[in-house]
């Protein structure tokens, strides 16, 4: 593991100090956590809102007394590289955090291709790794041991949209079996990925399908799959293809008048659809990993509502636009190792990972349980109505703050 | 093949169905034939294959798209984006496109390639990498208990597309640049021999074509997303036309710029939405085929 050239030089020299020494943190007291995040290239924007999270919580944890383990207080600090938005410099830069910076728990980068990259790398050196913004499903299937995510995976997106159709056909006297559904998906890992889990749900709560396009990576145009649901009028359309496909899919149901009583979408934040689109976008089923007005809590964040105004205050850049959950979920993320290490009593990497198998932990993020293969299961994915232009909680009804409205109009 | 039959069923069934995908192909093929005809401009006169079309248009979508939202109606914006991209196309033409016309094929081939990237990554630093679009969000004219829509935006699209074809197509027939571009692509050793200042007319020629995908651009930007790396598809597409229709032959460009959309439309619907672009790709394998068919078939003198 180590490598000692002959020559070194002292950058190296206080690098291997700090990989053969990890107690020389403990006495001065600083737990030493290490990200990899994409704070230039094209998952720059949501790198950055991840970064925020992962300060905000470091900070708010510090100024709360630290972590405690036994008698002591450590502080975290976190040590960033930006990995410019390419696997290939994660997967190095995980390695220079771990072999040089003497790194022995990691946060995860932002997205499901970087995680992938970074996951076998932490994986080999056996440092647990706490990641928050990686939901493809592909990550909890390859047996790793050291991987933690507390957001859902990515086939829970749009899966209760189904749930929810089935509830209203219920509600309306009506059986499921007579719910049909339009289906379009990008053909790419992520969309496939939420359209295996609504797939699922359709089978579990006995829907007909009678669409089921899938779009191109360079969409433009869903005149073709539009042209369909007029013809085959389906209850529920369930679309996922990025902001593209969410901004294409909203302008041509409004442009073709066609009359859906429930339309489910991912990426309507990040396409912008109220502000492009305004009231034609009204009605829409959001899918979203966490809202700021779900009634979730913890002792150190307060409610969902109270971290986010606290954001809003301490964070200028969000003073005046809603906080993304990417945001959120990377603040529950430190959260998460701070309970890992107090259950351990420990610094030791294997009692920390075993404690954060262990992990059941109310947060202002939603509940967090992991799984055998990592991810959390305990959390439900969000789906947010967009209603007069705001978007509205309808769904898990247990923690929303609006009714649904239906059939949209 | 169980769904394609019953695409192709509910087709025959409700003929108003198809007749909106036919006339919704058409309004977008519109559009296609402009870029497809600025296209055969370039290749006809200069003999520069010009990769960087789509680009052209992505750019005009983006002028049209910025000044929107500096408050300029879309009406003002698009004869802008025709201005701007005139002059980048003057540009380019004077940097890199004087340099290579005179080479082989592969030369500017590999030029004008490097400029379509160029111009794609430089619009995603200004601009950014998110989808864009002008949503006028005007309400649809509906026919037939909506069974048939017809949107505005296209059909203010297609009639701008044809006012510009009119506008380009008089001006090459009457003015006297219109006619040294028609002197020089049918010979330009004696264009210059008469008198023509082909460089002048070469530089022209690029500059109208950039400003012709300028404004196919700005109407783009009504109707669709776009985004920075999506002009690929649109230089497929005059590609395809182009090499269907011949150079030199407008009303052959502007019957295959229109085919194209209804094909794209209509046979979206019956193989998916996925196969879309793979249509327009799967048709430039076709009109090869048969181009190579009728050229074997052919024979020539040989001189």
């Amino acid at each position: 593991m180590f490598h000692y050239k002959p020559l070194l030089t002292s950058l190296a020299l206080s690098a291997s100090f700090i990989v053969a020494a990890p107690v020389a943190n403990a006495e001065e007291n600083t737990i030493l956590l290490g990200a990899a995040i994409s704070l230039t290239g094209k998952y720059a924007t949501a790198g950055n809102h991840a970064k925020v999270g992962y300060d905000f919580a470091v900070d708010k944890i510090n100024a709360a007394g630290g972590v405690k383990i036994g008698d002591k207080s450590y502080k975290f600090t976190i040590k960033y590289y930006d990995d410019e938005s390419t696997p290939a410099r994660g997967g190095q830069l995980a390695e220079r955090l771990i072999n040089q910076d003497g790194v022995q728990y990691m946060l995860g980068p932002y997205s499901s291709g970087l995680t992938k990259a970074i996951a076998p790398v932490t994986e080999k050196y056996k440092i647990p790794m706490v990641e928050a913004e990686g939901a493809s499903r592909s990550l909890f299937n390859k047996g790793y041991k050291y991987l933690f995510a507390v957001l859902s995976t990515s086939e829970q997106y749009l899966a209760s949209a189904v749930a929810l159709a089935a509830d209203v056909a219920k509600a309306n006297g009506k059986d499921p079996a007579s719910v049909k559904v339009a289906l379009a998906f990008e053909n790419d890992p992520f969309s496939l990925d939420v359209r295996a889990g609504v797939i699922d749900d359709i089978k579990k709560h006995g829907l007909t399908i009678v669409i089921d396009d899938k779009l191109p990576r360079n969409l433009t145009d869903m005149t073709a799959t539009m042209t369909k649901i007029k013809a085959l009028k389906p209850d529920l359309f369930v679309v996922s293809g990025h902001s593209k496909g969410a901004g294409t899919a909203t302008r041509q149901i409004a442009e073709m008048k066609l009359s859906i009583p429930m339309v489910a979408m991912t990426h309507c934040e990040s396409a912008d659809l109220v502000g492009k689109y305004g009231a034609t976008a009204n009605g829409y089923l959001c899918a979203t990993q966490w809202a700021e007005t779900l009634t979730y809590k913890d002792p150190m964040f307060g409610t969902a509502a109270e971290f986010n105004a606290e954001i809003k205050k301490t964070v200028a850049a969000y003073a005046d636009k809603s906080v993304p959950y990417q945001l959120a979920q990377a603040s529950a993320a430190v959260y998460v190792f701070k309970d890992a290490f107090e259950r351990a009593g420990s610094l030791d990497k294997d009692k920390v990972r075993d404690a954060l198998a262990a992990t059941d932990l109310a947060t202002f993020y939603g509940q967090i349980k992991f799984s055998e293969a990592g991810n959390n299961t305990a959390k439900p994915m969000v789906l947010r109505q967009i209603q007069d232009g705001k978007y509205n909680v309808v769904a898990p009804t247990a923690f929303a703050s609006h009714k649904l409205e239906w059939p949209r109009k | 093949m169980e769904r394609i039959w019953s695409n192709i069923q509910i087709m025959i069934d409700i003929p108003v169905l198809t007749m909106g995908m036919v006339i919704d192909g058409l309004l977008i093929g519109g559009i296609f034939a402009l870029i497809a005809y600025g296209l055969a401009l370039v290749w006809g006169v200069m003999n520069v294959k010009n990769l960087a079309q789509g680009d052209f248009v992505i750019l005009g979508a983006y002028v049209t798209w910025w000044l929107y939202h500096a408050g300029l109606s879309p009406i003002v914006g698009i004869p802008i984006a025709f201005v701007v991209l005139w002059g980048l196309g003057w540009v380019i033409y004077k940097l890199i496109i004087c340099r290579v016309i005179e080479h082989d094929l592969f030369t500017s081939l590999l030029a004008t390639f490097g400029i379509a990237i160029v111009m794609q990554q430089t619009m995603k630093i200004v601009f950014g990498a998110d989808e864009q679009t002008i949503a006028l969000n005007l309400e649809s004219f509906g026919f037939f208990d909506n069974m048939l829509t017809i949107q505005p935006t296209r059909l203010i699209a297609f009639i701008a597309a044809i006012l510009l074809a009119i506008g380009v197509i008089t001006f090459m027939k009457r003015s006297r640049m219109g006619q040294a571009i028609r002197a020089t692509a049918q010979n330009p050793r004696a264009a210059r021999v008469m008198g023509i200042d082909t460089e002048k007319v070469y530089s022209f020629t690029f500059s109208l074509n950039a400003a012709i995908c300028g404004a196919a651009g700005g109407l783009i930007s009504l109707i669709w997303e776009f985004q920075p790396f999506i002009g690929l598809i649109y230089s497929i597409r005059a590609f395809v036309i182009v090499t269907a229709a011949g150079l030199g032959n407008l009303a052959a460009v502007i019957a295959a710029g229109l085919g194209m959309g209804v094909v794209e439309q209509t046979g979206a619907f019956i193989l998916g939405t996925e196969y879309q672009q793979a249509i327009v790709v799967g048709l430039l394998v076709v009109v090869l085929l048969i181009k190579l068919v009728i050229s074997s078939r052919r024979r020539e003198v040989v001189e």
